[in-house]
């Protein structure tokens, strides 16, 4: 008794038209979901933002240029990839902080954070985590756990952040790492770190904000 | 007896049998992570199997359509693009209209592409029937999938945060049980219920 065998041709002919039709598939649905998932993150920093920095009623995109920080144009097409801060102000116009996203490797991948910063403090004031694929019921707690995240309500980011075992912290630069999530915790530090490490000088530098015509 | 009416009653037996005589969690113990892992409250649970239901149901048509075109040594390869895709659609959408649901299961949407259930109806199922025995087939598997983790996702939310769907059924009084809505709470939810339908299915046995 014999089968016949399909060709190697017809296999890869088979798998490639799969993929093919796949793609074009994913493609389209994505061309469709894409403004929407877009406009939910935009809606989603603005939630966070105003949580950061309670009391905002209005919101400064900023990007830096050169060694200073200016106003973040939205109508020049080419800025569209350009790093942006955030300063949040009170219906008199007084700043009341920075809203900083800042990102990094995690311990299954990116982590994206937003975070709240006072300059003239140099503390961080919050911390909401935007995007993370840690490991659920462990590394996911940094997004939620009501302790870990007690850390960041006055953490000093001068000398360095550092994170130590739970229930240690005892000076103002230290986050208590949440038993169990050891990695994705010191991920969360490294990236804050990293984030007051990138935008000191520009914060303690000239800001120049374009103030919008009435 | 027509043809399609005996079609019909065939089709209607392959749904029932998902529900129940073949329950893919209670019985045949698959898909285990999801209904462990994001069983948490019932909500949770209601989102996972709406989205498995849609995976299951749309790769089971197409597998079973194409069954007699797909080469045999590369058929898994099809099956796992085909589901990836549905999944990846269905990523999209949530992330689309119900961005706090898709945050909230995180990334096992995309780990439904791992299912077992899903695969299994595929090899052991889709491949070797119609259409329309398929699609009975994966709309029953998926609303007894979709039952199995309501249960656990219900007890867990009820137990283990006194709410239904969010909203409190006890008052200010009530002390939760944490540990139903952490990780141990799905072992032991699924556990008491697997003994319990195993008790039912002995007991009326011997009854027989």
């Amino acid at each position: 008794m014999s089968v016949k065998e399909p060709g190697s041709f017809r296999l890869i002919a088979t798998l490639a038209l799969a993929g093919l039709i796949s793609g074009l598939a994913l493609a389209g649905v994505y061309l469709w979901a894409r403004p929407l998932i877009e406009a939910n993150e935009a809606a989603a920093l603005r939630r966070a933002i105003l949580e950061l920095l309670p009391g905002t009623t209005e919101i400064v995109a900023l990007t830096p240029r050169g060694e200073r920080l200016v106003s973040f144009d939205e109508t020049d097409p080419e800025s569209k990839d350009l790093p942006r801060i955030y300063l949040g102000r009170n219906a008199e116009g007084k700043a009341l902080g920075f809203a900083i996203p800042a990102e990094g490797p995690g311990f299954m991948d990116t982590i994206g954070v937003i975070y709240g910063y006072e300059p003239e403090k140099k503390v961080i004031v919050g911390m909401i985590v935007l995007e993370s694929r840690e490991t659920p019921g462990l590394g996911d707690r940094i997004a939620f756990d009501p302790h870990f995240l007690e850390n960041f309500r006055a953490l000093a980011v001068e000398p360095e952040i550092v994170s130590v075992k739970k229930g240690e912290k005892k000076n103002p630069n230290e986050v208590d790492s949440i038993t169990g999530a050891t990695i994705s915790s010191k991920a969360v530090v490294s990236i804050l770190n990293k984030g007051t490490a990138r935008w000191r000088d520009l914060l303690d530098g000239e800001i120049e904000i374009a103030e919008e015509s009435p | 007896m027509s043809a399609s009416s005996v079609d019909e009653k065939l089709a209607s037996a392959e749904f029932i049998k998902g529900l129940w005589r073949e329950n893919p969690v209670f019985i045949a113990v698959l898909g285990l992570c999801p209904a462990l892992a994001v069983t948490n409250s019932l909500q949770n649970a209601l989102v996972m199997g709406a989205a498995s239901t849609f995976v299951l149901c749309g790769s089971s048509l197409l597998v079973s359509l194409m069954r007699k075109v797909i080469p045999k040594p590369v058929r898994i390869s099809v099956y796992i693009i085909i589901i990836a895709t549905f999944v990846t659609i269905v990523d999209f959408v949530l992330g689309a209209l119900m961005p706090a649901a898709q945050k909230q299961l995180g990334a096992f949407i995309a780990l439904i592409v791992v299912n077992c259930l899903i695969l299994g109806r595929q090899e052991a199922f889709a491949s070797k029937n119609g259409p329309w025995l398929a699609l009975a087939d994966a709309a029953g598997m998926s609303l007894g999938f979709t039952l199995a983790m309501a249960m656990i996702g219900g007890i867990r939310e009820i137990l283990g945060n006194g709410a239904l769907l969010g909203i409190p059924l006890f008052g200010p009084n009530f002390e939760p049980w944490v540990i139903m809505v952490l990780p141990p709470g799905g072992f032991l939810t699924l556990g008491a219920l697997l003994a319990f339908f195993a008790y039912l299915k002995t007991f009326r046995k011997g009854a027989r």
